[in-house]
């Protein structure tokens, strides 16, 4: 294992320390070790936005927290869900009295700890709401959408979530929004590496050198096919093969497409597999409206790639063109 | 043979789950590296010393030893198994709150609550290849020979068994639910980690009652 860290067992106590320390304009620590918030947040007559999971998908989560993104952050384990204790602490950070929009992923884990926490909130009269993002194609036939995992799909809901909570809407109408993103969001995501949570040591799946896994999850969960390592146009086709007919995306669609690295691929190769992306978008006749291209969702030091694609309409342009500041995100409109 | 013990002398029980978690950490870690993270073993042991370390030095009931216990799975762990076990103890915790003397009838109360908390939380049954398949069975067997009017003695042991059983049940089944069942029939043929951990629980309890009533 080739890795610059000190205790295995500390590596989420160390990186939240100097995660704070580097980003001090923007975030700072709560009462709660394994909590992290917005600096101004609560933040007076707005909906508080909480999200929460497990370590290793840096930006994703406590790097979304920012100015008209996400307000409070419950960090976990390595691949591990947040304990309800800090979802509970996220949302009473995040509630300024105009309840909280929890915009969390798919996973046991996480489902079983936002249920509990928000059970505790309401009992002390904290309003807390939910979206679950489920984007990712292959973790589930579209006919059980419900078992979908959530991937890089979040960075987007969050976006949009955070954005409407921004105008001053109330909680209904941010989770209504939030939800709509990830009903018009698809992702689907390639391994080319395993990745090593640190406390174990080694890899807990294999992908051998050479192939290439289809359909990956974002801790390892085995994808729907493992074939040759293929150039980087014929993965970008197979991706979009897998994707684009689920929701459908169509012709005369205008969509956002957000390509993320997992963690150990060269950020150049991302920008050679986005060219084939956006061309064989327009090809479709389908218009790319926004695109981010980076390490925006990953897992540890997996190489691979996922591709998410968000369809738009006049609401969600407006909402997903809004500045921000956070580390993972920030976007400031300077033709203005 | 008495048939019951003090409350206020049940810390040893929750040291001896403690002990068992402790020394089985390599373990339920590779059983979980199998089909899951590989990181069962290390956040168990991670809340399980974390007890150790608040209880040990303190004279307290097994009430609030499970009470403690199960906070800082709660609190502190997270994951699936923080939530899961944190409920199971505590709620364990709320049937004997309130009484000095545990006997066989009072146990079975606190396993019931314990197992129902579990069910209230999760979406899954016996077969779906998690800790149900421990813990089911072994509170079916307790309660069966409970109410055949078996010693308590008698009734811990006839829970163990059903519990080996049940943990290895899991090694024939396929993961309906939680991350290994994202593996479909990849996941048959080896043991499921919860259950794994459960029976070790389920265990630990036994022989540390056992010790007290002797």
């Amino acid at each position: 294992m080739q890795r610059i860290i000190n205790d295995p067992n500390l590596v989420v106590d160390e990186m939240v320390e100097g995660f704070v320390k580097n980003h001090s304009d923007l975030i700072s620590k709560t009462g709660n070790p394994r909590v992290l918030k917005f600096i101004n947040a609560p933040v007076k007559g707005k909906v508080g936005v909480v999200t929460g999971g497990g370590s290793g998908h840096k930006p994703a989560f406590i790097g979304y927290i920012g100015h008209n993104m996400v307000d409070a952050v419950a960090v976990g384990e390595i691949f591990s869900s947040p304990s309800a204790k800090a979802f509970l602490d996220a949302f009473r950070e995040a509630n300024s009295g105009n309840g909280v929009a929890c915009l969390y992923g798919n996973y046991a884990g996480d489902n079983m700890n936002v249920k509990m926490a928000k059970r505790l909130a309401e009992a002390e009269g904290i309003k807390v709401m939910t979206v679950v993002a489920n984007d990712d194609v292959p973790s589930a036939p579209i006919t059980e959408r419900e078992k979908r995992r959530g991937v890089a799909g979040e960075v987007l809901m969050w976006k949009i979530g955070g954005a409407m909570a921004a105008t001053g809407a109330p909680l209904d109408e941010v989770v209504r929004v939030a939800q709509k993103a990830i009903d018009s969001t698809r992702s689907v995501g390639v391994g080319l590496t395993p990745c090593t949570i640190p406390a174990v040591g080694k890899p807990n799946f294999v992908i051998e050198p050479g192939k290439m896994e289809m359909g990956i999850g974002h801790h390892g969960e085995p994808g729907v096919a493992v074939t040759d390592l293929k150039p980087a146009d014929q993965i970008a086709d197979d991706m979009l093969g897998l994707i684009l007919p689920d929701l459908p995306f169509s012709e005369d669609d205008e969509v956002v497409v957000l390509v993320s690295g997992l963690g150990a691929t060269p950020v150049m190769e991302l920008y050679i597999y986005f060219d084939h992306v956006f061309d064989q978008l327009n090809a479709k006749g389908i218009t790319v409206y926004r695109s981010y291209v980076g390490n925006y969702f990953t897992s540890l030091e997996m190489m691979g790639v996922t591709l998410t694609i968000m369809k738009v309409d006049t609401e969600l342009k407006k909402l997903v063109d809004m500045d921000s500041v956070s580390m993972g995100f920030t976007q400031f409109d300077w033709s203005k | 043979m008495p048939e019951s013990f003090l409350n206020s002398r049940g810390k040893p029980i929750v040291l001896a789950l403690v002990q068992a978690i402790q020394e089985n950490t390599a373990y339920l870690s590779e059983v979980d590296g199998a089909i899951g993270d590989g990181d069962h073993g290390i956040n168990m042991n991670k809340g399980f010393s974390r007890c150790e370390e608040l209880i040990k030095d303190r004279d307290i009931s097994l009430t609030d030893s499970l009470n403690i216990l199960g906070t800082v799975l709660l609190d502190d762990i997270g994951g699936s198994m923080g939530p899961l076990y944190g409920s199971f103890f505590l709620d364990m915790a709320a049937v004997c709150h309130d009484k000095s003397e545990i006997d066989r009838y009072i146990f079975g109360e606190m396993l019931r609550a314990g197992l129902e908390s579990i069910q209230g939380l999760g979406n899954a049954k016996l077969g779906d290849k998690t800790l149900l398949d421990t813990l089911i069975p072994a509170y079916n067997a307790y309660s069966a020979s409970q109410l055949g009017r078996a010693s308590f003695k008698v009734c811990l042991g006839d829970m163990v068994l059903a519990a080996e059983k049940g943990r290895e049940s899991t090694r024939d089944m396929v993961a309906k639910v939680g991350r290994a069942s994202r593996l479909g029939e990849r996941s048959r043929g080896v043991l499921d980690a919860g259950a794994v951990s459960c029976f070790l629980i389920l265990q630990a309890f036994a022989n540390s009652i056992d010790t007290l009533i002797s």
